[in-house]
This record gives C-alpha cells, structure tokens and sequence, in this order.
C-alpha cells in the first residue's frame, strides 16, 4: 500500500492578530507581545490509499488544525502536505478540491440562504464533474445515496434536521468525488440515534466507495468504529499510532492508556458500575506548554527525563506502531 | 414588535405615493402664480393655502415630495453601488493592503462633516439635482463599506464560507454567492436610515439655495422662503417643515421595523 496522504513535519504556529499600530511598533523595534500559539508542532503521518485513520485527543490538541492543515484550508508554517506525491497547496491560499472536508456542525457549514441542492451541485458543476444539463440529476444521485429524498433538494437547510443537514454535508463532499475525504467531528454535534445513523451511512459509503478517510473525533468509541488505524494526539504532538485493534487493547503510551481508562463504563452484570479513572490534571494550556513531554505533568509514571527531553516518536517492535514516550518499548513488552 | 414597520410602512408608502401622483396630477399647476391670492388660508380651493407668490402649497409640497425621495434614493443608490463592493473586498481581503486602504479611505471621508462638504462640492461644481445627488452619495459610501465589511467579516470566520473554500471557490464568487446574500438584509435596513438621513441633507441644501433650483419646488427651499414671514404666515413654514420631519420619521420607524422583521435572533426571541 502506498502512503497516499503525507503530513511531513507540519507544524502550524497562531500568533495573535497585531493591529497597524502594533505592526508599527514591532518593525520599529519595540517588544509588542506575542505568544505565540503552537496547535500543531512537528506532525508526521501517512494515510494509505482505502483506508481511514481515527484522530483522537482531547478538545484543543490541535486535531481540527491538523485537519485543516491537511484540507489545504491552512497553509502550515513548516513542513508539507502532499497528496501522492504532489504537494496539496500551491501557494499560499490556493485550496484543492481533491481533498473535502465535512465539518463537525451541520448548523454553521450549510448556508442558510442556499438552497440545498444548489450547495451539492454547485462544486462539481464548476469543476466539470457534471454539466448544466445534468447537474439536478446528479444532485438527485447523490442525495438518493446519501438516505435523502431527492425531491428535497429545493428546501433551504433550515426545513431539515441536524441528522438530514450532516446527509447534505456529506454529499457535497462527495459529489465532489475527493480523492481523500476529511470528517472533523462529524458526528460530536448530533444525538446519539443519529449518530448511529450518520456512522453506518459513512461505512457503508466509504465500503461502497473505497473512501480514504482521515476521521478526527474526540469520542473513542466513535473512532474505534470507523477506523483502520488511530493516531493519538495531546497538545499539538502526535504520542502514539498504530492499528485500531493494538492501540485499544494494548496501548503504550500513558495517556492513550489514561484516556481508555477514562471512558465511562456501564457493566452492569459484574457489577461494575460507571467505573472511569479521569486522567489527574487539566490539560495545559498551548500558549505555554511543559518542557519536555508535553504529557509529563500528567502522567503516572512520570521521570525526571521526561520534564527535561520530548521523546520522539519511534517505532515499536512487532510492525506499525509508533510511540511517543520514553519508555515506549519497555511498556510495549510489558502490554505483550 | 410590528408596530413600527406597520406606522413607518405607512407613512413612507404615503409620501412616495403622493410623490408618484404628483407626475400626473396636482391639485394646481406649481407654477402658476396668483399674486392677488397670495397668502391664502387653508380653503376648499387650496387645501393648505397659498404662499407669497399665490401657489397652491399643497401641490409644491407633493412635487418637493418627488425631489427628496429621488434625490436621497439616488444618492443610496450611489452608495451602495460604491460602498457594498468595497466593503466585500475589504472583507476578503481582510487584514491586507487593500482592507487598510479602503478603511482608511473611510475614516478619510468619515472625518468631514457631510453638510458642510456637500455644500462644499455642490457650491464648487454648481447647484444641481446631481450633485446634490453626487455629494449625499460620497457619505453614504463609507456607510456601506463599513457595514458590508464589518458584518462579512463574521461570516467568513463560518464553515459554510470554509466547505465552500474547499469546493474550491474564489473570493469573489464567495462574497456574491455566499457573503451578500446572508447580509441582505443588514443592508436594507442601513439603506432606510441613510435614505431619511439623504432627505434631511437634501433638504439642507436645498435650504441654502444649492438643491434643486427654481422654479421646482423643494421641502428645503419653502422653509427658506418662508422664514421671513414666519411672524404672519407661520403655516408655509409648518407644512415643509411637517413634511420632513413625517417623512424621516416615517423611514426611521421603517428601518427599525425592518431590523426586527429580517433578523432572525429577534425572530426567535419572539417565538
């Protein structure tokens, strides 16, 4: 299989907006603050043709940034993006269509004021997917695939529900027949009946189209349904990836550790009620970061190494898994 | 909630009527003088009486009617045409050369205070309809550039301008497809009010005798003449002035009805 979404060392760095008057001041020589904001720092991963890698990590570690990154919506400020093996942004603001995203509020990414066939049908028109003449018949295609009568593509999106505006934002992603296609939360804002819905819409969608899927969710459960493999991010730094299976039953890293422990669980047979260990701690805030590993001051079996150096992510014994932390292998033995 | 747009509707609705009715039919011809009627009281002959050259001050008031509603309504239609656009690529462009220079150019225009520049400039290039027209369009510009851009502005940050980046439109295509559609509304209401604020400023001028000229009658002007007789005919300037005042009322009332109406965090708040 070949690597068909690269991310080499991406790194994404906000600094905040400055006014004229702060820009003056700074090219004048003054020391107008600015903290700057790491979301992504130094990310490397591949996504293989067919298959859909899980993004997971806890609200603000950069996961939608990647996403964007990776979606040519942002150009990073190190590193590249290549889809095979052309880059993915050509300049600086320059968006491909080969990649599309479906976004996590189905509320905000439909405008209201289009009509919602147009909003399917308008992409593929302009880039010579469908013709004039053949542009309802392909919106009526696309919204019979996606579970949505066809006859409803003349509503606005307010005459629809959560569950039937998250169809409509799939299908204009797919209508656009992207090489690669990007879910940013896609099912975090829905109830849980329609989660389920959208879920296996997407599976049987991604079977019948052999969609390549970059998923980012911060629901593990969701992730572990949908993935082929799952990439663990905390602040910014990728800390562990591997196969779906592995990293669930055999996590190495601490925090990947932490936060499978952390989901509630309802068994009710043993006895064993809401059990979840919380991770200790809050996560840290991306404008000052801990030295070191990122996870340090969270972590269980924390050393003084950790405080000081931030391990690389190498690879681990036994094939396709990557690990970020110091004591990857010993844990990896251990977990075997 | 539905009151002002109801009262304002009204009252706009009723002058630009009499405005239209004005082109076919007056209760006198405007020009006609009658210096032995001069200066008559209300009657069944002329309902709002004569002024000091014996016109028929309810027909003056219909044709000045005319005058203030194409003057302020040309000159928002200037600044639409000028300030919408602009606004849009300041919008797009946002924190760029562009955005700066067309903000800047703003503050530039916003720093004058309007009368005096559009007497300014109608006193430079002659007293017109036009440039009267010209000089009321010039302010109401910045106007629109601002609101266009302040409220494009919030929307750019949303997905749907972000799905519709990834299907792969321009900015251009954006801010007329996805941009002004959404922010419609924002500027009819901007237009309303800048409409009563063109009538007030077009009566200004026409007050100091560089609005339309004689013999067309305007609200402005009446008032002018007649402040000299205010001591024994105080209803010629009454009626202009009554007119003004109903009619800018009447549209800021409009305008307001409108913002409730269109915008639908008020309409949810009802429901």
């Amino acid at each position: 299989m070949s690597a068909f979404l690269t991310l080499d060392g991406i790194s994404k760095v906000f600094r905040p907006n400055l006014t004229l008057g702060e820009k003056i001041a700074a090219k004048l020589g003054s020391d107008v603050e600015q903290r700057p904001l790491r979301a992504v720092d130094n990310v490397s991963l591949t996504v293989t043709e067919g298959e859909t890698l899980g993004l997971v990590g806890e609200s603000g570690c950069g996961k939608s940034t990647l996403g964007r990154l990776a979606a040519g919506i942002l150009p990073p400020d190190a590193g590249k993006v290549r889809l095979g093996d052309k880059p993915i942004m050509d300049g600086e603001s320059k968006v491909t269509t080969r990649v599309q995203t479906v976004f996590q509020d189905p509320f905000a990414s439909l405008d209201p004021r289009m009509k919602v066939g147009q909003a399917v049908g308008e992409g593929p028109l302009a880039h010579g997917l469908t013709t004039r003449s053949g542009v309802k018949a392909y919106v009526e295609e696309w919204f019979a695939r996606v579970g949505l009568d066809p006859e409803q593509a003349n509503r606005y999106p307010h005459q629809f529900s959560g569950g039937q505006r998250q169809r409509i934002a799939i299908a204009r992603a797919l209508a656009m027949q992207p090489d690669l296609l990007i879910c940013d939360e896609p099912v975090a804002s829905l109830d849980v009946s329609i989660q389920a819905q959208i879920l296996n819409l997407f599976l049987e969608l991604r079977r019948d189209l052999g969609l390549t899927c970059l998923f980012i969710s911060h629901d593990l459960s969701v992730v572990r349904h949908v993935s082929d493999r799952i990439a663990v991010m905390y602040l910014g730094r990728i800390v562990e990836i591997g196969p779906a299976a592995d990293v669930f039953e055999k996590p190495v890293h601490p925090y990947t550790e932490g936060l499978l422990k952390s989901v509630p669980r309802f068994v009710l047979d043993d006895k064993e009620l809401v059990t979840f260990v919380p991770i200790e701690g809050e996560i840290p805030s991306a404008l000052s970061p801990p030295s070191g590993c990122h996870f340090a001051p969270r972590c269980p079996i924390v050393e003084n190494l950790c405080r000081v150096e931030a391990p690389e992510l190498v690879s681990l014994p036994g094939g396709g898994r990557n690990c970020a932390c110091h004591f990857a292998e010993y844990r990896a033995v251990k977990a075997c | 909630m539905r009151r002002n747009l109801v009262l304002g509707g009204t009252l706009t609705a009723l002058f630009a009527l009499l405005a239209l009715l004005s082109f076919v039919w007056t209760p006198h011809d405007v020009t006609a003088l009658d210096i032995g009627g001069k200066l008559a009281p209300s009657s069944a002959e002329h309902w709002l009486g004569t002024d000091h050259f014996g016109r028929d001050m309810a027909s003056m008031l219909m044709v000045g009617a005319r005058i203030s509603i194409a003057v302020a309504l040309a000159a928002v239609g200037f600044g639409m045409a000028l300030g919408v656009p602009l606004g849009l690529l300041a919008a797009a462009r946002r924190g760029g050369l562009v955005d700066e220079v067309v903000m800047r150019g703003n503050d530039l225009v916003f720093a004058f205070p309007s009368l005096v520049i559009a007497i300014l400039i109608t006193a430079v290039f002659g007293p017109s309809v036009w440039n009267a027209i010209l000089a009321i369009g010039i302010f109401n510009t910045p106007v629109f550039a601002r609101v266009t851009r302040g409220a494009a502005l919030s929307l750019w940050t949303l997905d749907y301008i972000l799905a519709a980046r990834v299907a792969g439109k321009g900015m251009l295509r954006i801010s007329a497809e996805h941009i002004l559609p959404n922010i419609a509304n924002l500027l009819v209401v901007q237009a309303t009010i800048q409409f009563a604020v063109g009538i007030i400023i077009e009566a200004g001028l026409s007050y100091v005798g560089l609005g339309a000229q004689p013999p067309t009658p305007s609200w402005g002007r009446m008032l002018a003449e007649s402040q000299t007789m205010i001591s024994f005919a105080p209803t010629l300037a009454l009626y202009p002035g009554l007119a003004i005042v109903t009619m800018v009322l009447g549209l800021n009332l409009l305008g307001d009805g409108l913002r409730d109406a269109l915008d639908p965090r008020m309409q949810r708040v009802r429901a």
